[in-house]
């Protein structure tokens, strides 16, 4: 570590420095969160770019009270309704695990579709973000798709009859209709695989290709960069007039990207 | 590689001493549950070899070439991969299938055979025992006498008595009296014809009069009902008449029917079948089937060609 400096304080930093060096040395991780956190975004974006991070932080929401929740659940009919009564009624904190993931489901929604709008509003799905459009597109209806097989899992009459017309809705798609019906079913009937099935697909199989779109998007996010909003006076792709303040110090060292502002080629 | 600080300070000379560390560790471990000395030897073992090893790392250590009194050779630059003799020779000019695209295509093709040994029957088991193996089932509602001519009753069972009270049923019976000798019934299922909601009377229902008899399908409950305004659907609207003609809202057809036979006087259901309109009514009405379909399928008209296959039920 060239760092020079003595006294109680240096040796202290180099303390500190050490396990990080170790890790980044190794694996690059300390770099590679530090570009993550530091990145540059324009100057002037605003708290309307905050309503992705806040569908996140929804979702992670929905992760962790579910993985809690799947401890308790029972997936089968003659189980189900009674283990989930089981968890509202019995356990400690049931009610308030189960709210949140009751009530955090129409967050994550909503806030899906508040900052759909925000980025259709913007024109940020512009060149040459169209393909981050799509990814969340498809994000949004595999989420919607948690929202249905999770519907059924109370399997009280209001789950059991909506997912009945659900499933029957889909039916009526031309030519395939009676199949998907089916293949949502796992069989001709409503009973105990469909409900089996749902809860599979619920807490494993959509949450997986979630969690996957999910990194994909935010890479795209990251390569990409954030855009300006539509009333920047910044011209788009080019370096800032205003010299920006000193960077902050990142985890402990300031990172190379901060090291050298870069300035407009006449000055 | 560049020369970033670090790639020639971390060479640790080889030492003894983490075995002998790790030896103490073990012999703590087992001493926890064999015996109270054994782990105190161990602990002994693992401090000696410890303070040890942090001193040999503490102090650089000593590098046995340099004790030896030779000079480390140093290792030869490495050749950088596009300068030098190839690896490989190069592939004639004009050979169409080199090895190394050999080995590219073998690879893949093997990896492709492995994925699908994996996945297909697993995608298989995901998909098609939805497909197959749907058995009908026969349903037993008990003794004919329990239906009196003329009357309808709302009759509940288990369709599949193994899969318990979620395959419960429901259907309104009719018993219509003798039709050239034989028996006859109009026996409607509750399954809206609209999205599949569970149709209600329209008319009193006398639930005291309420009877339980068991069968094979269960408690198999019958309830006498007078469903004046026919049979109304409580999602939707979806309205119907007694014979299961729709006369109002969204559905897009009459209401499914039952097939039913008497075996030694039971009455027993048989497998439905979709009904577009029923003309007439009673013993004398005229029923246009078609193979069952699911709700909110059209059977007739130009619509039904949407759905030209149905899933086998």
């Amino acid at each position: 570590m060239p760092r020079n400096g003595s006294g109680r304080g240096a040796q202290l930093q180099r303390a500190a420095q050490y396990p990080l060096d170790w890790l980044e040395e190794r694996s690059g991780l300390v770099g590679g969160i530090r570009y993550f956190l530091f990145r540059k975004v324009p100057g002037d974006t605003s708290w309307w770019h905050t309503l992705g991070s806040a569908t996140l932080t929804a979702f992670l929401v929905q992760l962790v009270t579910g993985v809690i929740l799947a401890m308790y659940y029972k997936p089968d009919p003659r189980n189900a309704h009674e283990s989930i009564n089981h968890i509202t009624n019995d356990l400690t904190l049931g009610w308030l695990v189960r709210g949140m993931h009751r009530w955090g489901a129409s967050v994550f929604i909503i806030l899906m579709f508040m900052h759909m709008g925000r980025v259709f509003l913007f024109g940020a799905y512009k060149y040459p973000r169209e393909l981050n459009w799509i990814v969340g597109v498809l994000l949004l209806a595999t989420g919607l798709f948690e929202g249905l097989t999770g519907y059924l899992l109370p399997f009280d009459q209001t789950a059991y009859w909506a997912t009945v017309v659900a499933i029957n809705i889909n039916g009526t798609a031309p030519f395939v209709g009676p199949f998907l019906a089916q293949l949502l079913r796992g069989g001709a009937e409503i009973g105990p695989d469909t409900l089996s099935r749902f809860y599979s697909l619920h807490m494993l199989l959509v949450p997986g290709a979630l969690i996957a779109l999910i990194g994909l998007h935010l890479y795209l996010v990251v390569r990409l960069g954030v855009s300006s909003p539509p009333w920047s006076r910044q011209a788009a792709g080019r370096d800032s007039d205003v010299e920006p303040p000193p960077s902050r110090a990142g985890l402990v060292t300031p990172g190379p990207r901060a090291a050298g502002v870069r300035r407009r080629p006449s000055e | 590689m560049d020369d970033r600080p670090g790639d020639d300070q971390q060479l640790p000379p080889p030492s003894l001493w983490p075995v002998g560390f790790a030896v103490g560790i073990v012999c703590l471990l087992v001493g926890l549950i064999v015996s109270w000395w054994v782990a105190a030897v161990g602990a002994a073992i693992a401090v000696v070899f410890g303070f040890l090893w942090a001193r040999e790392v503490a102090t650089g250590g000593t590098p046995r070439l340099a004790a030896t009194g030779e000079e480390p050779v140093p290792d030869a630059p490495a050749v950088p991969a596009h300068e030098g003799e190839a690896a490989m020779p190069e592939p004639e000019p004009g050979e169409r299938f080199p090895r190394s695209r050999f080995l590219e295509g073998t690879t893949l093709a093997l990896g492709g055979v492995i994925g699908a040994i994996v996945t297909l029957p697993a995608a298989g088991l995901a998909v098609l025992p939805g497909f197959t193996k749907q058995k009908g089932h026969e349903v037993d509602l008990g003794p004919v006498e329990d239906f009196e001519e003329n009357k309808w009753k709302v009759v509940t069972f288990l369709q599949d008595p193994s899969q318990g009270e979620v395959s419960r049923r429901t259907a309104f019976v009719r018993n219509n009296g003798l039709l050239d000798g034989e028996p006859s019934f109009t026996i409607i299922s509750n399954r809206c014809a609209h999205l599949g909601c569970p149709v209600q009377t329209g008319g009193p229902l006398f639930q005291k009069q309420e009877k339980t008899i068991k069968t094979a399908n269960g408690d198999v409950r019958i309830t006498p009902t007078l469903p004046a305004a026919g049979f109304i659907c409580p999602c939707h609207g979806g309205a119907y008449d007694q014979e299961g003609n729709r006369i109002a809202g969204p559905p897009v057809r009459g209401l499914d029917r039952y097939q039913f036979s008497i075996v030694n006087g039971k009455l027993i259901l048989g497998s439905t079948y979709s009904v577009a309109h029923v003309d007439g009514s009673g013993k004398s009405a005229k029923i246009t089937s078609y193979e069952l379909a699911g709700p909110g399928q059209h059977v007739d008209g130009i619509e039904s060609w949407m759905y030209p296959i149905q899933a086998p039920h």
